[in-house]
């Protein structure tokens, strides 16, 4: 193969240009006997299901990020730790992915070999099949070199209720991680700020941490991971879902020194920055202790910390308190986060 | 963070403010209902609100949000002609993100890029100028705003094209600037303030003596502050401390960053390139005399109103809504407004005091709804 093949609009036609590119590639890399049946759909045994939980949880996602390759992660493997952690805050084992791809005419193979390779070795890691898939290429200039969709099923063991609308007041606030690492380092990695700056993207698979939150204690009532719009605004769907309110300690939440240096220059604020590998969770205050010293001892817990509580006043809002002692409010992200000028 | 911790020390915080109570409760202020001092820079307003400050203060020091944002005071027209280049075949519109939402007669830049307009964010017009390099077949138009703070940035990055003979690369020209925008304010029978709290990054451009008048002619103390919460809160104290002693004078609380004499350099480039114009009309502040800036007659080749030959609407076509007029000038606070947070929100901004995070309602909104909301 020369290093500039590039992918034809005939590899997405299903005939003999798609089968080869299916054999050379995604077969290879995703690796499992569902794949190898070569049917039209992946066959899932019930009892399989059945033995870890009583439920099921189903979601799906798009991936279109830019760039497609960035510090700490890529396109690839954002597809599979992102739709994994969908299902993992709703306490769910992931078990099968779906990977469908629109590729646009021209890319160079080398990268679809990096993202599918990407792909394959984060799903290993987070012991899911990709099971089934689908590949389209569309002309030039009609998609942005590759867009991935996702969908994932998981089983959600018998006794887990994990949702928003349960918070109450007195649960204590805590986050996994650092927060907008993933956004911070995709918007330096995009090049037209000019800025440098040493970070890489969380992007990282949670339900290992949850399940081991899970085992220590059942009074956890929340869990979300904190993508788009940050940690401001899964808080605020916490706060809307279950009508409390929420109050934040500026001081006490995470956020690398170069981040909060990368936000003052930019005007940006880090809870409202995007990241692909770090949880919310809210956690009765009795349990808190617990659930934290868990989530330490987990590799992708280590740095949690308590980051607020949820209250009864202003019901439905998240505020932010300053170190000294201001409040104010954190409305939901509206739109893009713009620069300010001056 | 080094350079930034320092200037948010709660324990430092904490002295300024009790020093501020005890101002307001010694002869003569002691005896006022309320004492009124006007933040003029919409960085200032931006810091009170992200801060709490104003939770913070006594609730007789009334904080009057001035007109220094830039955004907030872009008239409709400006955005009408920025869409109208935009929306022309083989252009790219440069735009501060700021700009973006700010509404027009019919539609935002962002409205005008969803149909198909090609307009680009940027954070300074050297990156506008990188992208006519970048696109030697489009013409690149740079939407530039603000007051004195990004102006000598604008005439620099012309001076580079001319320099480098980028022939794609024109200029729309909303710059303000701030002195004659000040006097207006104080020629304002409607203005009720005691003080100022003058602009830093402005001041860092033309620094400290241009004010003098404010003292001199208008008898009302200004103190140029920082950005940071404590440089606010002593800034605030100094303005205080001078009505407290009956006196009126310009004083620097911003001296790590502003001189006296300002930065002659910025000064030389704005003045090759621009001159003031007779009048220019302003969102929220009418006319105001020698407020606008335009390129002398041997610039102009990079005025893209000229290069477009844009057909420029008069301000009396403009119907206002709301009060912004009355908000800038401190006769309203944001809430009073009939249209304040029912049909102008930061998603749907009927006025540019909505938009950006530094105009008083948008902070007002952003950091209070909340509040409101349960009152109301």
């Amino acid at each position: 193969m020369s290093d500039k093949e590039r992918i034809s609009l005939a590899q997405g036609e299903g005939g003999l240009a798609s089968s080869q590119l299916v054999e050379s590639l995604f077969l290879q890399a995703f690796d499992n006997e569902h794949l190898y049946q070569r049917e039209d759909q992946a066959r899932l045994e019930l009892a399989d299901f059945i033995r870890q939980g009583d439920r099921l949880a189903f979601t799906t996602d798009s991936y279109v990020v830019d760039p497609i390759e960035f510090p700490g992660g890529d396109i690839g493997c954002l597809a599979v730790n992102g739709t994994i952690n969908d299902l993992a805050v709703g306490g769910a084992i992931p078990r099968y992915l779906s990977c469908a791809l629109i590729l646009e005419e021209g890319l160079e193979r080398a990268l679809l070999e990096r993202i599918v390779a990407s792909m394959a070795s984060a799903a290993r890691e987070a012991n899911v099949s990709i099971v089934t898939g689908d590949t389209k290429v569309v002309p030039r200039g009609k998609a942005d070199r590759v867009f991935i969709n996702t969908a994932g099923v998981g089983v959600i063991p018998q006794g887990v209720e994990l949702a928003a609308r349960r918070c109450e007041p007195g649960d204590v606030l805590i986050a996994s991680g650092y927060l907008g690492d993933h956004g911070a380092a995709v918007l330096a990695a995009r090049g037209d700020l000019a800025l440098e700056m040493d970070v890489c993207s969380d992007s990282r698979p949670l339900h290992g941490l949850v399940q081991e939150m899970l085992k220590v204690s059942p009074d956890i009532h929340a869990i979300r991971d904190a993508t788009r719009g940050g940690v401001a605004t899964v808080l605020n769907e916490f706060a809307q879902m279950s009508q409390t309110g929420i109050v934040l300690q500026e001081g006490s939440l995470p956020v690398r020194p170069q981040v909060r240096g990368f936000c003052e220059i930019l005007g940006l604020e880090p809870w409202y920055l995007a990241n692909e590998g770090m949880l919310v969770a809210a956690v009765s205050a009795s349990a808190a202790d617990e659930v934290l010293s868990s989530m330490r001892a987990h590799p992708y817990g280590c740095d949690a910390q308590v980051i607020g509580q949820v209250v009864a006043e202003l019901p439905g809002k998240v505020q932010l308190q300053s170190g000294f002692g201001g409040r104010r409010l954190l409305e939901p992200l509206t739109g893009e986060q713009l620069p300010r000028i001056c | 963070m080094k350079f930034v911790d320092e200037f948010r020390d709660p324990e430092l915080a904490e002295h300024l403010l009790q020093r501020i109570k005890v101002l307001l409760n010694t002869a003569p202020l002691a005896n006022r209902e309320s004492v009124r001092v006007m933040e003029v820079c919409g960085g200032h307003t931006h810091t009170i609100f992200k801060y709490g400050l104003d939770r913070l203060l006594p609730s007789r020091l009334e904080l009057i949000h001035g007109p220094g944002c830039p955004v907030c005071v872009l008239p409709r027209d400006a955005i009408d002609t920025a869409i109208e280049i935009a929306l022309q075949p083989k252009v790219i519109l440069a735009s501060f993100g700021d700009a973006l939402r700010v509404p027009g007669t019919r539609m935002s830049l962002l409205q005008a890029r969803a149909a198909g307009a090609d307009v680009r964010t940027v954070y300074s017009p050297m990156d506008a100028l990188a992208l006519a390099k970048q696109h030697p077949d489009h013409s690149v138009v740079f939407f530039a705003i603000g007051f004195e703070t990004t102006i000598p940035a604008t005439a620099l990055t012309m001076l580079q094209a001319e320099r480098e003979n980028v022939e794609n690369f024109t200029m729309l020209a909303r710059h303000i600037s701030i002195i004659p925008t000040l006097k207006a304010l104080l020629d304002d029978p409607e203005l009720e303030n005691d003080g100022f709290i003058g602009p830093g990054h402005v001041s860092m451009v033309i620094g400290t003596e241009p004010y003098e008048f404010v003292a001199q002619a208008y008898g009302k103390p200004l103190v140029v502050s920082g950005f940071e919460p404590l440089d606010l809160l002593q800034s605030l104290q100094m303005v205080l401390e001078q009505l407290a002693c009956g006196t009126s004078v310009i004083e620097n609380q911003y001296a790590r960053v502003v001189r006296k004499q300002g930065n002659a350099q910025a000064q030389q480039a704005i003045s090759t390139l621009f001159e003031p114009r007779a009048s220019d009309y302003w969102q929220g502040l009418g006319e105001v005399a020698g407020s606008g800036l335009q390129f002398r007659p041997e610039y102009s080749h990079f005025d893209a109103e000229q290069h477009f030959l844009c057909d420029a609407s008069k301000p009396s076509d403009i119907v206002e809504q709301g009060c912004c007029d009355q908000v800038l000038k401190g006769a309203l606070q944001p809430q009073a407004c009939p249209l304040f947070g029912r049909v102008c929100t930061p998603s749907q901004p009927v006025s540019a005091l909505m938009v950006s995070s530094e105009g008083a309602c948008a902070a007002r909104y952003l950091y209070r709804s909340g509040e409101h909301r349960d009152v109301g």
